[in-house]
């Protein structure tokens, strides 16, 4: 038989605000255990939650920029759970009346483009961490977490393969830390995921019982849990048995899935509108306002891209990976005014480089102008591809501004035809046998002959050039 | 000297004039407490140190001409407030280790007002409850017999008021706890439109209905307090932000021409003979004052109580998860894991009612019965604070008795919480409309028992009702009586 | 309707509160007259009513972002139950 994997994600993402959502405490990673944890946070008794603008703002915006709903009056619930990392024991969140309704996200999977729609994005709080490394045999409680704003982002169930959900959850990624409501930090947890999964006969109209994937926090694992959740729910059922409702945890050493809860355990969470918390109310002016602070977006990026540098769709995406290296293209495009040049750069050498280092667009040791200027010398003909890259080697090391490094490093393609003529009359003169072949129809020692004339020049020489003054020598 | 009989306008005009000091009138009613906690209960926590410490300061204040209207006037605290450095036990087991970190919102107030705090008073745990019989500290006796109950959950407060071991005390409300049991002890006691009063830092039983008030013995105490307690918080999103009032600026206005609404529900049956004739003769003193009565409708009044027992648990049952014995409080000396910390903790640290009541609200908003408890119960509650806005339509302000009986013995409803319930029949629906209303006593049953009086007013129209409340009180001397034979 | 003592024990598992059979019993039959005075509330008619949640119709106010706390750890900490390296401790959470 033949099967259709059927994908919907949650993402929780971590909004980039300064303060909690409904407290004035430090939002930043990494603090000592609980000195984040204000009253409100620990939840003593008395303390009440106060709403956050910045955290609303982050919604706002993510709204805009997907093509969603906003919800004029959305409404805070509380979901009521026991946990020692949730010192309430309920979250605040959002269930009947969610800021965010609807939008979608175009992605790119092998070429093709899909379009994903959004269910819905609400605003809650993070819960604590409990540390489980052994203190007696107890668990350590840290609050500092508790009550980060959070964005949960959730798609409909249209994604068919892990392919597609890697695909849409890093679009997604792009989108959030473009418009600056997330870090994106995955390993610090601010971008976590969770795969709604199940499988059907293809061509079955109903859905399959899905099982959840819980916190999944790189794309390489949301793969390989995908990956291995369908492989077993197929499994299952070809083997005879039924797939039931579930939450499961990936475990990335043995790339395998395990049953957290079952829907029998499954949470009764009685939730109900916090009457500590008042409806919140969006007004166009606040809509327009935010709507204006928010940049130009990825798809309309590439779009401009294309049409304004001439350049592929394919690089366009590429190059819209994120904000800063779309403005590293744009700078390095302009300040050369080779946009198809700087492209390749880019995405060639830069982008190797800066691999290989494993750093950041951002850190990058070449400026844009920088580049620019580099790719400004290739095309006045004063460097080859080949000094080119020596020249970018100074760059990277630091040695200075592109000319300095030209002139420092006598980088310069050789210009002067008198002192290129001398070399290849001595190239001539020194490599007889070649010149004969030549003349005797064998075209490859006139390949020899140029890379013997580069050799003597050091790679100085400039290629065309050399051919001409071979070829007119040579007649 | 003897301050018992003396208003707080009074009292506060004798400190600042200096013919006594914050010192000398706190040890005073210290000394009272001393005597006469053992038999009332009133108190949970007394700390006579901190207390003097805080009268030098409003002494200070008043020599160093920074005095305000009540500088020095000592005042008891329900124990519901966290306050700094007190013991703050909301009269449970789970918090009777509680040393709050922090004051609330009405704390903060009266100690910058330079109000020296007596200690906190006793109350039925987290608030719930009409009797003070759910205390963890035992139940509080009603000083007009001790055999009898103060009513509740400020039972405590309105104790101390009416054996005058306090000149005042700090309450809260959520169905009728500042106003029964001012009823039952024969004082006056406001619960205020809700949000005008901060709730940061007053320990939640149902957050929708919270409300603090004051508790003195006459109207123009209440509006003095009012004055200090109201004002808008930033740390609640609840509170009203509204320009300051003075609360005692209509207390002189004559009442000619007030138009009194008589619910008919509150007039029928299930109201104490007594009561109801007590009320009635309150009613003619006003009609004497210049007042016309006209009868009104609450229908859906008689909702009120099944409506607050399903919102108030709900949200109750969702506001105590908190305790769970990890962050502070009880924790049960020995469990076998997480959950039977929680369940023993839990099944420890709380007493028959407040877990009762967790169970209702637990059950009302679990999955499937939600919109046929919840929903329904928020539905009604809009059609309970319709009627007060067409009833506002003909009346000023809405007059009936503030429970429908006086004091009952200790243990005598104790058994049968709906019995219990039903106390709070008059007083419950002005907390789910969010009105204000008040209890001010208007006579005496055959047992020498007190009655009271309710008044509800629209939103916001707090200076009204103090203003009737205070001309009745210039024309009448319930409100100055007080138990005698009080013994150690 | 009336609750079962299986209905009470589900709940009293939901609210964390240990409870006996004994003490389930006795709850059952109390819980079950305040729902019969609860249940007074079915009859109405409350089609086209909107829920009221709150007392007053006003919208939520919103606070700037802004860090106004400082750490309080040591003040906090100094009433908890149990405490280690700044950590709250609680009996071992099985994932």
């Amino acid at each position: 038989m033949k099967w259709e994997t059927v994908i919907g994600l949650e993402v929780h993402t971590q909004l980039a605000t300064k303060s909690k959502i409904f407290s004035g405490s430090s939002t930043a990673f990494g603090a000592a255990p609980n000195t984040q944890a204000s009253a409100v946070d620990i939840a003593l008794p008395g303390v009440l939650p106060v709403l956050n603008r910045g955290a609303v703002e982050c919604a706002i915006k993510f709204g805009l920029a997907i093509g969603a709903n906003l919800n004029r009056v959305n409404v805070f619930d509380r979901k009521n759970y026991f946990y020692p990392d949730l010192p309430k024991g309920y979250q605040i969140s959002q269930l009947a009346k969610p800021i965010v309704e609807g939008g979608a996200l175009t992605v790119v999977v092998d070429g093709t483009e899909k379009t994903i729609h959004l269910t819905r994005a609400h605003m809650e709080e993070d819960a604590g961490k409990s540390l489980h490394e052994d203190f007696h045999g107890m668990t350590g409680i840290d609050l500092n977490r508790a009550g980060t704003p959070l964005l949960e982002i959730v798609s409909e169930p249209e994604m068919r393969s892990s392919a597609e959900a890697v695909a849409y959850a890093r679009a997604l990624h792009t989108l959030v830390t473009w418009i600056g409501i997330c870090d994106g930090n995955m390993q610090e947890g601010s971008f976590r995921v969770d795969a709604n999964v199940s499988v059907r006969p293809l061509g079955q109209k109903e859905f399959g019982t899905r099982r959840e994937i819980k916190n999944l926090n790189s794309f390489r694992f949301l793969q390989q849990a995908i990956d291995y959740e369908v492989r077993w729910q197929i499994e299952t059922l070809e083997d005879g048995g039924r797939i039931e409702q579930a939450t499961v945890l990936f475990d990335p050493d043995s790339g395998e899935t395990r049953m957290m809860r079952s829907k029998e355990e499954a949470h009764d969470y009685r939730y109900f509108p916090d009457p500590d918390l008042l409806p919140v109310r969006l007004d166009d002016a606040w809509i327009e306002a935010v709507r204006a602070t928010l940049p130009e977006l990825p798809a309309a990026m590439q779009t401009r891209f294309q049409a304004e540098y001439g350049v592929s769709a394919y690089d366009a995406s590429v190059l819209t990976g994120s904000r800063a290296l779309a403005a590293y293209f744009e700078a390095a495009a302009q300040k050369s005014g080779q946009p198809k040049l700087a492209a390749n750069w880019v995405m060639g050498e830069l982008s190797a480089a800066l691999n290989k280092a494993e750093l950041d667009i951002a850190q990058s040791p070449v400026s844009a102008a920088r580049l620019g200027a580099l790719i400004s010398r290739i095309q006045d003909g004063t460097l080859s591809g080949k000094l080119a890259r020596q020249v970018f080697e100074g760059l990277w090391e630091g040695a200075g501004e592109v000319d300095a490094i030209i002139e420092a490093r006598g980088l310069k393609q050789m210009s002067d035809s008198g002192e290129l003529e001398k070399i290849v009359d001595e190239v001539l003169a020194a490599n007889q046998k070649s010149v004969e072949e030549f003349r005797a129809g064998k075209e490859k020692a006139f390949n020899a002959l140029v890379g013997q004339v580069m050799k003597a020049s050091r790679g100085k020489a400039n290629p065309a050039q050399v051919n001409e003054l071979l070829k007119a020598k040579l007649q | 000297m003897n301050p018992f009989d003396t208003s707080l306008s009074a009292l506060a005009a004798q400190l600042a004039t200096k013919q006594v000091a914050s010192r000398e009138l706190a040890q005073v009613y210290l000394d009272r407490i001393a005597a006469l906690n053992g038999t009332i209960n009133a108190f949970i926590t007394v700390d006579p140190e901190k207390t003097l410490r805080e009268a030098a300061a409003a002494d200070a204040a008043i020599a160093a001409g920074q005095a305000g209207p009540l500088t020095g006037v000592p005042i008891a605290h329900k124990d519901i407030f966290c306050t700094d450095g007190w013991l703050t036990t909301c009269g449970s087991k789970m918090l009777s280790n509680f040393v709050a970190p922090y004051d609330a919102h009405v704390i903060e107030r009266f100690k910058a007002a330079g109000l020296p705090s007596l200690g906190k008073t006793n109350m039925d745990e987290f608030a719930m409850g009409s009797s003070n019989e759910t205390s963890f500290y035992g139940a509080v006796k009603n000083p007009w017999d001790t055999a009898r109950v103060p009513g509740g959950s400020s039972g405590g407060a309105a104790a101390c008021v009416a054996a005058r071991m306090a000149p005042a005390a700090t309450g809260t409300d959520t169905g009728g706890s500042i106003r029964q049991p001012a009823a039952f002890t024969g004082i006056t006691g406001l619960k205020p439109t809700y949000g005008l009063v901060s709730r940061y830092g007053m320990i939640a039983f149902a957050s929708s209905l919270d409300q603090a008030g004051p508790m003195a013995p006459s109207a123009e105490d209440c509006a003095l307090l009012l004055n200090v307690m109201t004002g808008f918080d930033p740390r609640d999103s609840t509170s009203l932000e509204r320009d300051k009032e003075d609360y005692t600026r209509d207390l002189d206005k004559p009442l000619a021409g007030l138009r009194v609404g008589l619910p008919r529900e509150f007039f029928a049956e299930g109201l104490n003979n007594e009561v109801a004739a007590a009320v009635e003769a309150a009613v003619a003193e006003l009609k004497k004052l210049g007042a016309t009565t006209v009868e009104i409708s609450l229908a859906n009044s008689k909702l009120a109580i099944p409506v607050y027992y399903v919102l108030a648990p709900a949200e109750a049952s969702s506001n105590l998860s908190r305790f769970d014995g990890v962050r502070y409080g009880h924790r049960a000396p020995e469990y076998a894991d997480l959950n039977d910390m929680y369940a023993k903790t839990r099944a420890q640290g709380f007493g028959a009612e407040v877990k009762r009541r967790i169970l209702i609200g637990t059950y009302v908003l679990s999955h499937g019965y939600y919109d046929a408890y919840y929903l329904q119960a928020q539905k009604i509650r809009r059609l309970i604070a319709h009627d007060f806005a067409e009833a506002f339509k003909a009346c000023d302000v809405i007059l009936g008795p503030t429970a429908p009986g006086t004091a009952f013995r200790i243990g005598e409803k104790s058994d049968d919480p709906v019995e219990m319930y039903l106390n709070d029949l008059y007083t419950i629906p002005a907390n789910l409309a969010g009105l204000p209303g008040m209890s001010l006593p208007c006579g005496f049953d055959g047992k020498g028992l007190p009655i009271g009086l309710q008044l509800v007013g629209d939103y916001f129209s707090e200076a009204k009702m103090l203003n009737v409340a205070h001309q009745y009180q210039r024309v009448t001397d319930w409100h100055a009586r007080r138990p005698e034979g009080l013994q150690s | 309707m009336s609750l079962s003592q299986d209905d009470v024990k589900r709940i009293a598992r939901l609210a964390r509160i240990e409870t006996s059979d004994a003490e389930a019993q006795a709850t059952q039959a109390q819980l079950n007259t305040i729902f019969d005075l609860i249940a007074t509330m079915q009859a109405v008619d409350t089609r086209g009513i909107e829920p009221m949640a709150h007392a007053q119709e006003v919208t939520q106010r919103l606070r700037e972002d802004a860090v106004t706390e400082t750490d309080r750890r040591d003040v906090f900490q100094a009433i908890a139950p149990a405490v280690e390296n700044g950590l709250y401790l609680v009996p071992k959470v099985i994932e």
